[in-house]
């Protein structure tokens, strides 16, 4: 620890940067199963998870109890990626990833200003959850439950979408259609079936996503979840976008990284920690483009 | 005349900029500014496009070298006597030297130009969703940098105090200025390598095109026009650190996918129909008439109309308004 001590990290860092790594590792993996059948950089993902955002803070000013909040928000969520899915994504798929990536802004756009609109600039306040935010002492290191709860809720969610996607039919489909679209569709994987089956998991990921980050930034505004998208993002591309397992883990890693860095750079330094995130992507990508996730180096085609 | 016929090309974009700002001339003041903006996100657009269009990787981090631009001008341009009371924390350097107008953009060029080569001789060995991230990196860098980095300008605060001389006639010929740069540039050696390597990398490797030479190549050229499009936008009105942020990225990256990525006409025209169509929004919003039309539109569904309009075109029409061709009245 005294390395550690010298670089002003402790355990409660490691905690708290762990579960940000959790919950970026969960965005990750919903941004790259989209990615994997329909080759889509979804960039309107942060606002899936701003919309289920809202609707606990909904919710809760309804006074709901804190289920229905949460199941109103999942049900708004899995709705909107629907949504997405048949309105945007298949009418363009197939088209070059510039096109779909600058119709996703589009639609990330369309989002925000809705939100804008509808509730204004300066947000609402979810309070259902507010009280896993209380720290409870283990072995002298305050850590709140939330941060407990991030870890477990996404250490579980991981595991059953491994478990969905090599035990199940539908998941084998999703890894084959991942690797070669068109040849899992000459195989037989029905195309409209599998998009969907990805578009509803990651919807499902986002109202997850959107539950813990409320708990830990309860201040919901049009821009929630703005900024955690792009560095899940850069994240995803750091692992390996082409699969679940690196891209998560690259999630994971970038969060986990912007968490100590936030613990460990001075506070008078503080303020240029998206510099140091970038700049650390930045230098990654120039020496590994593919991934460090991600086996061997695959060549791309420029 | 056949001969000439490759003028059109450049005739087209050109018109559209100076119809555009004639157009201006004939509304009334407060409305003239809509058309100024206009003319300043062209030429943001346009130098987009130089690197985009003709390289067909997607770059999120031009804004950077408007922001730098509208910084190195803003700086140079505020009266050095209100100087300290807007920056106090200014470099020496910058504190003492005050220049022109037209030094000032000249100046916001080449250091748009210089940040650009510097990022590029590392990152244009990326491609493909890596060079992607990347250039957005150098976004996120570059904000977080200006907006806390008080020796080199305002910081979180607006420039106030900068002389606002980018009027209609400052855009128009800045917009010009831009339009034929990259027109000269896509008739270029360069500018046609550049494009073989975007249709095909193989076939243009194996004849001998060095891709990370011709990127290279572009995105500083392309950094020089942003930058001279960051000046003119610092003249027009009070930049801050959000205003050349990721809205602005958005929008200019849209407009360009709009109007037609790989086409210089598609560019200046995709520019031109989604800032139209905003600033008539715009002025709806506030309740005025404008083109004979009255309508009041509650605040805030401008952008959501914009945001529709934009997405409902990129999937009737993915290649653009224009498709990516050029401007072709007769054909040779």
């Amino acid at each position: 620890m005294t390395m550690l001590a010298i670089w002003n990290i402790d355990w409660q860092t490691i905690a708290d940067a762990t579960a940000l790594g959790g919950v970026y590792a969960l965005m990750a993996v919903g941004i790259g199963l989209v990615f994997g059948v329909l080759r889509l950089v979804n960039f309107a993902y942060g606002q899936l998870v701003m919309a289920g955002a809202f609707s606990l803070a909904l919710a809760s000013q309804w006074g709901w109890p804190q289920w229905a909040g949460i199941a109103l928000c999942f049900a708004v969520v899995l709705a909107l990626s629907m949504l997405m899915d048949r309105l945007v994504f298949r009418p363009l798929r197939g088209h070059s990833p510039a096109v779909m990536l600058v119709a996703t802004f589009a639609v990330a756009f369309l989002l925000q200003s809705i939100a804008l609109l509808w509730f204004g600039p300066l947000g609402k306040i979810a309070t259902s959850l507010a009280y896993l935010n209380r720290p409870i002492t283990i072995s002298h290191v305050d850590i709140r439950k939330i941060t407990i709860v991030a870890v477990v809720v996404a250490a579980l969610c991981l595991v059953a979408l491994a478990l969905l996607l090599e035990r199940t039919t539908v998941g084998l489909h999703m890894r084959a259609s991942s690797m070669d679209f068109q040849t899992a569709r000459m195989l037989g994987v029905r195309a409209n079936r599998v998009i969907a089956m990805a578009v509803l998991v990651s919807g499902a990921l986002a109202a997850v996503v959107a539950v813990m980050l409320t708990v830990q930034n309860p201040l919901v505004t049009p821009d929630f979840a703005l900024r955690d998208t792009i560095i899940v993002l850069a994240g995803v591309v750091l692992g390996g976008m082409n699969r679940p397992i690196p891209a998560t883990l690259g999630g994971f890693a970038i969060g986990f990284a912007s968490g100590l860095l936030g613990g460990a750079l001075p506070t008078n330094q503080s303020q240029y920690l998206p510099t140091f995130l970038f700049a650390a992507v930045i230098l990654v990508l120039l020496v590994r483009p593919g991934g460090i996730f991600t086996r061997a180096r695959v060549v791309e085609r420029v | 005349m056949r001969r000439l016929a490759w003028l059109q090309e450049l005739a087209g974009p050109a018109l559209l900029v100076i119809v555009t700002a004639l157009l201006g001339t004939l509304v009334s003041i407060s409305t003239q500014g809509y058309f100024t903006d206009t003319l300043v996100k062209v030429a943001m657009v346009v130098a987009l496009y130089t690197f985009v269009g003709n390289s067909g990787v997607l770059s999120f981090g031009h804004i950077s070298f408007v922001a730098v631009g509208a910084w190195t001008a803003g700086v140079l341009s505020v009266p050095s006597d209100v100087k300290p009371a807007i920056m106090p924390n200014l470099a020496h350097m910058l504190r003492d030297r005050t220049t022109g107008n037209l030094s000032s953009l000249a100046l916001a060029a080449l250091v748009g130009g210089i940040c650009a080569l510097v990022v590029a001789l590392p990152l244009m060995r990326l491609s493909g969703l890596a060079a992607g991230i990347a250039t957005f990196g150098v976004l996120e860098i570059t904000h977080n940098l200006l907006r806390y980095e008080e020796k080199i300008g305002p910081g979180l605060n607006a420039f106030s105090s900068v002389p606002e001389t980018t009027g209609l006639r400052q855009a128009a010929i800045g917009a010009l200025v831009v339009v034929v740069v990259a027109f000269a540039y896509g008739r270029s050696r360069f500018g046609r390598l550049l494009r073989a390597t975007r249709e095909d990398p193989a076939a243009a490797r194996a004849v001998g095109v060095s891709i990370y030479r011709q990127r290279l190549g572009a995105f500083a050229l392309s950094g020089v026009l942003a930058g001279l499009a960051g000046g003119l936008y610092v003249h027009l009105l009070p930049v801050n650190t959000e205003s050349v942020y990721l809205d602005l990225t958005f929008i200019t990256l849209a407009m360009l996918v709009v109007g037609g990525a790989t086409s210089l006409w598609g560019a200046v025209v995709g520019a031109l129909a989604v800032s139209a169509l905003d600033s008539y929004l715009a002025v709806a919003e506030n309740g005025s008439s404008f083109f004979g039309a009255k309508i009041d539109l509650p605040a805030g569904t401008r952008v959501v109309i914009v945001g529709t309009l934009m997405a409902v075109v990129l999937i009737l029409r993915p290649n653009g308004l224009t498709g990516g061709r050029e401007f072709r009245v007769w054909r040779r």
